[in-house]
């Protein structure tokens, strides 16, 4: 209970550390910036596992803190309020305890930037951690939009981080939009729960005993199909599905351990948390729910054969973020609802590890992010090389890293759905391994491939860089076990068991059809067969990968340039935008509204200019004109009466 | 004598000042034209103060000795107004050695 109580102080702290380290930028030393900014998101790590565990006792029931009244319009009533459930407290937990991690990190990292921007770079990391911290604690769904807001303006800020390069600036006014273009969605989702529902919170909504939403029996009603799927355009915005991904590769511009919280701990997973704690609206409709899953399943294979032919090793692990989210999506389109939280969780730690590590990589090659100028890197970095073999074990699905585990709880759900969904989404498992084993043996095995001064300056990072990936790596090969399906050990998924209460209701509506044991055990041990033949017939291919010279024609050449999306993009609504702006601007603007204005202006002047004559200083016409101005009125008296 | 009789003459007077007004170019011609119309008014105003002291009324009473009064104040502001008018055709001689009321229209520049 007394967990509970400090529960504001989760995102305060990190607010109070965004509000130091950025007004102080210019007095306080890194060194105590570095300490303040990483103990802001320690701190409330710590309060977070105390909520977890009073949480996980037996007989917690939700519990709602209302702070104070944030909106009172007439009947609508939406307070400041937090709910803390088991789906909050997992997210609490990852959000916190990854974020630290990565502070840490960044502190080694971010060591060569000037004082200010190195105190101005920790004020946005907070910000952002509170605005997630925000998101995943609020009680209804307008306190999320705070958050929701607030983690795509810390995006746009930190993409743009390194403000003096153009790209980078392009790149996060890129994020900014479109994710606007997906809170568009969100918003009138709200919007139209407020007109329906009159409210906004989720314990009114979901409660169980007499929630608005679980007292609906009505499968696929109009409005419950429209507000979720606003919401889900949301969703595809702020975590990068189809059509709206182009963003999330983009917003590789900023630092690395940036990309790795966007990715890990924060940002893009928001998609997820919404959706699942909106479960029980999406179980009521089902058209929605093929619509995620449908979303879901196409992000991951296009954005995984994406991957296959870059280059640029950030853009690959980018590429993967957007491919994985896919699979969260189909967890959450098929049902599968606490198989999507467990894989946000096993991604935040490999993906996280994969960044960090591609950082650490990156800063050893002083700057360089282009794989075909790496290879043999493995020899002289040692912890960087084995954390990020984990984490591509764990990525790509082999037993018993935490990867396989929750993608495999994913595609067995989806197998129970329709098996034909089933095979693509194992053929996107097959891709992952394929880009991940590529992308590995290319930077870390071989020949150095770069120019012999960079060579030179290999060398492994600092501590402060390597525990956290040392820390990451344990987490990617441990944190399967909690969730371990139900053919390994009875009662094995902690996880499912854990966030139950959550679902319940969902589970109740959808009631899954599980799928036999026998054709589980089939489905596993040829999944993690094929993945493994994939991972060594790949590392073989490149691992002594020489230079890439061959014609490329077609499809690899379609692949390699991303699919020409951002291209017909900016074909489809850039260009035409721009003409139109240019429109506006050269002929409404110039022609139309100066016109008028200008129009005014000399009307005025003209008429002026013939009243003047009126005033000739003759007396006599003065007269006249008075005389007849009182006869007028004269005249008006009398017909008027 | 009936009413309309004052108001008749009443009328008659101001027209004619206006039309003298109007037409005559002597600034003198124009300012006594001016006085004619204020009289006219002043004439209406006693007429009908005579008309309402016939009744009994003593509201009505009231409102016909004041307007008399008013008659008065007329004539003392229009003696000032005179004054300055005077002053003024007399500078307008000095200056132009006329007393045409056109030439006032070099005022303007």
């Amino acid at each position: 209970m007394d967990a509970i109580q400090l529960i504001y102080l989760v995102p305060l702290f990190p607010l109070i550390g965004c509000l130091i380290n950025g007004l102080g930028r210019n007095i306080l030393p890194k060194k105590i910036v570095g300490i303040i900014g990483s103990l802001v998101v320690f701190i409330p790590f710590c309060i977070s596992v105390l909520i977890f565990l009073t949480v996980s006792k037996e007989g917690f029931i939700t519990q709602n803190i209302s702070y104070f009244d944030f909106i009172h319009v007439g009947k609508l009533s939406i307070p400041f309020e937090f709910q803390i459930d088991q789906l909050t407290s997992i997210f609490l937990l990852i959000i916190t305890g990854v974020g630290f991690l990565i502070h840490v990190y960044s502190v080694s990292y971010m060591k060569d930037e000037t004082q200010s921007g190195f105190g101005r770079y920790f004020s946005y990391m907070n910000l952002f951690v509170f605005s997630m911290l925000l998101l995943v604690l609020g009680g209804n769904y307008v306190i999320m939009y705070i958050g929701w807001e607030g983690v795509g303006l810390c995006s746009y800020l930190l993409i743009g981080f390194w403000f003096k390069d153009q790209a980078n600036n392009d790149a996060g006014k890129k994020a900014f939009i479109m994710n606007r273009i997906g809170d568009v969605g969100f918003l009138l989702a709200v919007f139209w729960m407020v007109s329906s529902f009159g409210t906004v919170s989720y314990h009114e909504l979901f409660n169980s005993q007499n929630g608005i939403i679980t007292s609906i029996s009505t499968i696929n009603s109009p409005v419950i199909v429209g507000i979720t799927l606003l919401l889900f355009v949301g969703a595809i915005g702020k975590s990068a599905q189809i059509p709206l991904y182009t963003w999330l590769p983009d917003a590789m511009a900023g630092p690395t351990p940036v990309s790795a919280l966007i990715h890990a701990a924060t940002m893009v997973t928001a998609g997820v948390y919404m959706v699942a704690r909106s479960n029980i609206m999406y179980s009521l409709a089902p058209i929605s729910m093929a619509g995620v899953a449908s979303i879901g399943l196409t992000t991951a294979i296009v954005a995984a054969i994406i991957a296959l032919k870059q280059n640029d090793i950030k853009k690959v692990l980018a590429y993967s973020t957007v491919s994985q989210l896919g699979y969260m999506f189909l967890g959450l389109g098929v049902g599968a609802y606490s198989a999507a939280v467990f894989h946000v969780m096993t991604h935040a730690f490999f993906k996280g590890l994969l960044f960090l590590a591609a950082g650490s990589v990156i800063h050893a090659m002083g700057g360089e992010q282009d794989i075909t100028k790496m290879g043999g890197l493995g020899k002289k970095m040692k912890i960087t090389y084995v954390t990020f073999f984990i984490a591509c074990l764990a990525i790509s699905g082999i037993p018993p890293f935490s990867g396989f585990f929750s993608k495999d709880a994913i595609l067995s759900a989806t197998y129970a759905q329709s098996p034909i969904l089933y095979i693509l989404g194992l053929g996107g498992a097959l891709l992952t391994a394929f880009y991940m084993f590529r992308l590995m043996a290319m930077t870390f095995n071989g020949k150095f491939r770069g120019t012999a001064e960079q060579e030179q300056h290999i060398h492994e990072s600092s501590a402060i860089m390597t525990i956290p990936l040392i820390i990451l790596a344990i987490l990617a090969t441990i944190c399967g076990f909690i969730g371990l399906p139900e053919i390994f050990a009875k009662n094995g998924n902690k996880i499912d068991d854990f966030l139950s209460p959550v679902f319940a209701h969902s589970n109740q509506i959808l009631t899954t059809k599980g799928i036999p044991h026998q054709t589980e055990w089939i489905l596993v041990i040829v999944s993690a067969l094929l993945v493994i033949i994939v991972s060594i017939w790949t590392w073989n291919k490149f691992k002594n990968y020489a230079s890439s010279t061959p014609g490329e024609n077609g499809f690899v050449k379609a692949i390699k340039n991303k699919f020409y999306v951002d291209e017909a993009y900016d074909f489809l609504f850039v260009k035409p935008y721009r003409s139109l702006s240019a429109f506006l601007n050269n002929i409404f603007d110039k022609k139309g509204i100066d016109g008028i204005v200008n129009g005014v202006g000399r009307g005025v002047n003209y008429g002026s200019r013939q009243l003047r004559l009126l005033q000739s200083g003759q007396v006599g016409s003065y007269l006249l004109l008075m005389v007849i101005g009182l006869l007028i009125l004269f005249i008006i008296q009398l017909f008027t009466k | 004598m009936e009413i309309k009789w004052y108001i008749f003459l009443s009328l008659a007077l101001f027209c004619i000042g206006i039309i003298g007004a109007l037409t005559r170019r002597n600034s003198i011609i124009v300012f006594m034209c001016i006085e004619l119309m204020l009289n006219s008014v002043n004439l209406l105003l006693v007429a009908f103060s005579k008309m309402h002291l016939g009744e009994v009324n003593a509201f009505s009473y009231s409102m016909a000795t004041s307007a008399q009064i008013f008659v008065f104040f007329i004539m003392i502001v229009a003696a000032a107004e005179v004054s300055v008018g005077l002053a003024i055709i007399v500078m307008l001689y000095r200056n132009t050695r006329s007393i045409d009321i056109n030439f006032l229209n070099r005022l303007k520049n």
